[in-house]
């Protein structure tokens, strides 16, 4: 498998070295706060692991980050500007999901929706560059056997590659991952998982992860993100993810044990969630 | 049975037939539905709308019906029934499943009073069946006119809109997240279709527009994966169902419908066995 490497270099504004800055951020839905006060700076190349239970508003701050939805309070930067909805220096992979067999999609064709699907026109003129950008990017993922079978017959795992292609095709200078090893194997969730670090390590990609299941990323994580009922820690994984720290952010007894290198959260479980868990970034889903 | 067969399929005459104007505008009205329905169709399926368009033309009846009450313009109505249920249906985007129930709601009380008000109607009874099943001989050069401005105008909105649509069709989720604005480009591509429908309903009938906007594309997706692949041979297979099914339809003199959905039907079938082929050779 080649590298996942960047077909050009971004120009990056000076004094913004930062990919994000939230300071003081705050989010209400009516009268429930999913978090407030929220600090964090996420540097070049770091790996953010985001944690939490469904409707603790993991995927709502991606939301707020991609500028689909505007902050009750406190600033966030993306790249040293606001959020900016369509912004081509985020890279977005979501979970995995079943495709309609029929539908004409092939896989060129989804990472090529990577890369200009949110243009206007027909985008007749470089055509030969997409489509040398395309098969770069499906190269890099080892997709080239199949790129042009249609998506919704790849299994699962091949189908999560292609969305690793597809949003890194645009050369992203930060990746969002939204749960992108559900439902996939073991071996899947390590390939997945092993081309976004080439691409962090390669290229300095910043990699905000939202997941409920820290160990198949636990090597690559250099700092978690734990929401809970609208309390949060920020720290390196030894800091949060301890019986202590995840008591207080729980309110109840909960202990972090270690077995054979994985990490057991017990007692998180017994938390009843109190949002609807809807988890999507498409508005058409959602009221 | 025999007697039956001869009058459905016969060519008698055919020659001296196609040499009439009003058979000639019947033609060219055809072609035109097939281009604009052929190059919505895939989007259509993709999106899981045959059912929003079965109800957008089934409002288009209704609002057809209301126009033949009041005494103005069919068209006009028609228009304003589709544009009026594009819009709804539009605005609950893609879930499927309050989707489909409002639709059923809609689509049954505007049936309901398309009914009434064809009941009401005490003009020409073929004006009344027109609707339904469409009376394709009866277009003239301002329904021409009509019908080739709509064409022009969604083949433009869609060269203008087509990226961002096929990627808000087929992959909602990413899409949103690159920033397309998904939920007004639902909207959007339900008044192209509201548009089409209406133009389509008074000429060929509310029954065959699900047949030339849906059964085309739902068939190239059998066969192709391809986007540009699925949209072409979705013209083609309109184009063929409506042509044809009008040249059948002339010396039996019977309405154009059940001629153009039987053609489209073939396609599909052809289409699922060749996709059933193809796919045990992939496997094999």
């Amino acid at each position: 498998m080649a590298n996942v490497a960047p077909t050009t270099q971004r120009a990056r504004t000076p004094g913004s070295d930062r990919p994000v800055t939230l300071r003081g951020a705050a989010l209400r839905f009516g009268d429930r706060t999913l978090w407030d006060g929220l600090d964090l700076d996420i540097a070049r190349g770091e790996f953010v692991a985001v944690l939490g239970p469904n409707g603790s508003g993991k995927t709502t701050l991606l939301r707020v980050l991609l500028g689909l939805q505007p902050l009750h309070a406190g600033t966030a930067l993306v790249e040293g500007r606001p959020p900016r909805r369509g912004s081509g220096v985020i890279g977005y992979v979501p979970q995995q999901k079943a495709l309609a067999e029929d539908l004409t999609l092939r896989a060129r064709d989804l990472v090529g929706l990577g890369l200009d699907g949110h243009r206007l026109g027909l985008g007749l003129r470089g055509r030969t560059q997409r489509r040398e950008r395309v098969r770069v990017a499906l190269e890099s993922v080892g997709a080239t056997q199949y790129a042009d079978a249609p998506v919704g017959r790849l299994s699962g795992g091949e189908q999560q590659r292609l969305r690793v292609a597809q949003a890194l095709v645009g050369d992203p200078a930060l990746l969002f991952c939204d749960e992108p090893l559900l439902s996939l194997d073991l071996a899947h969730q390590r390939i997945v998982t092993r081309l976004i670090e080439q691409r962090r390590r390669a290229a300095g990609t910043a990699v905000l992860f939202v997941t409920h299941e820290i160990n198949p990323v636990l090597p690559l994580v250099d700092r978690v993100l734990y929401l809970v009922d609208g309390r949060f820690r920020v720290g390196t994984p030894d800091e949060v993810m301890t019986s202590e720290s995840l008591s207080a952010l729980y309110r109840t007894d909960v202990d972090v044990l270690w077995v054979r290198g994985r990490l057991v959260v017990v007692g998180a479980d017994a938390v009843p969630h109190t949002a609807d868990d809807h988890h999507t970034m498409s508005e058409d889903d959602r009221r | 049975m025999n007697e039956y067969l001869s009058r459905l399929f016969t060519l008698e005459n055919i020659g001296e037939l196609l040499a009439l104007p009003f058979v000639q505008n019947a033609l060219v009205a055809a072609a035109l539905l097939g281009v604009v329905a052929g190059v919505l169709a895939p989007l259509i399926v993709a999106r899981g709308m045959a059912f929003a368009v079965h109800g957008t033309a089934e409002l288009a009846f209704t609002g057809g019906a209301a126009a033949l009450l009041l005494g103005i313009s069919v068209s006009v109505g028609a228009v304003a029934g589709a544009v009026a249920a594009g819009l709804v249906f539009g605005f609950l985007g893609v879930r499927q499943r309050e989707r489909d129930s409002v639709i059923g709601v809609v689509l049954a009380f505007g049936l309901g009073l398309g009914v009434l008000f064809l009941a009401l109607y005490e003009g020409r009874a073929s004006n009344k069946f027109g609707l339904l099943t469409g009376s394709i001989v009866s277009v003239d050069s301002t329904n021409l006119v009509v019908l080739g401005s709509v064409t022009v105008g969604v083949l433009v909105v869609l060269a203008v809109f087509y990226r961002p649509l096929l990627f808000a069709s087929t992959d909602p989720e990413v899409a949103a997240a690159r920033g397309v604005p998904t939920r007004l480009l639902s909207l959007l591509f339900a008044v192209l279709i509201a548009f089409t429908t209406a133009i389509a309903v008074p000429i060929v009938g509310a029954i065959l527009v699900l047949a030339v906007s849906v059964i085309p594309g739902a068939a190239a997706a059998r066969v192709t994966s391809s986007p540009l692949l699925a949209t072409v041979l979705a013209v083609v297979f309109a184009e063929v169902s409506l042509l044809g099914g009008t040249i059948l339809s002339l010396a039996p003199g019977l309405p154009i419908s059940g001629y153009v959905a039987t053609i489209a039907f073939l396609c599909y079938l052809g289409c699922r066995l060749v996709g059933r082929f193809r796919g045990r050779w992939r496997i094999g």
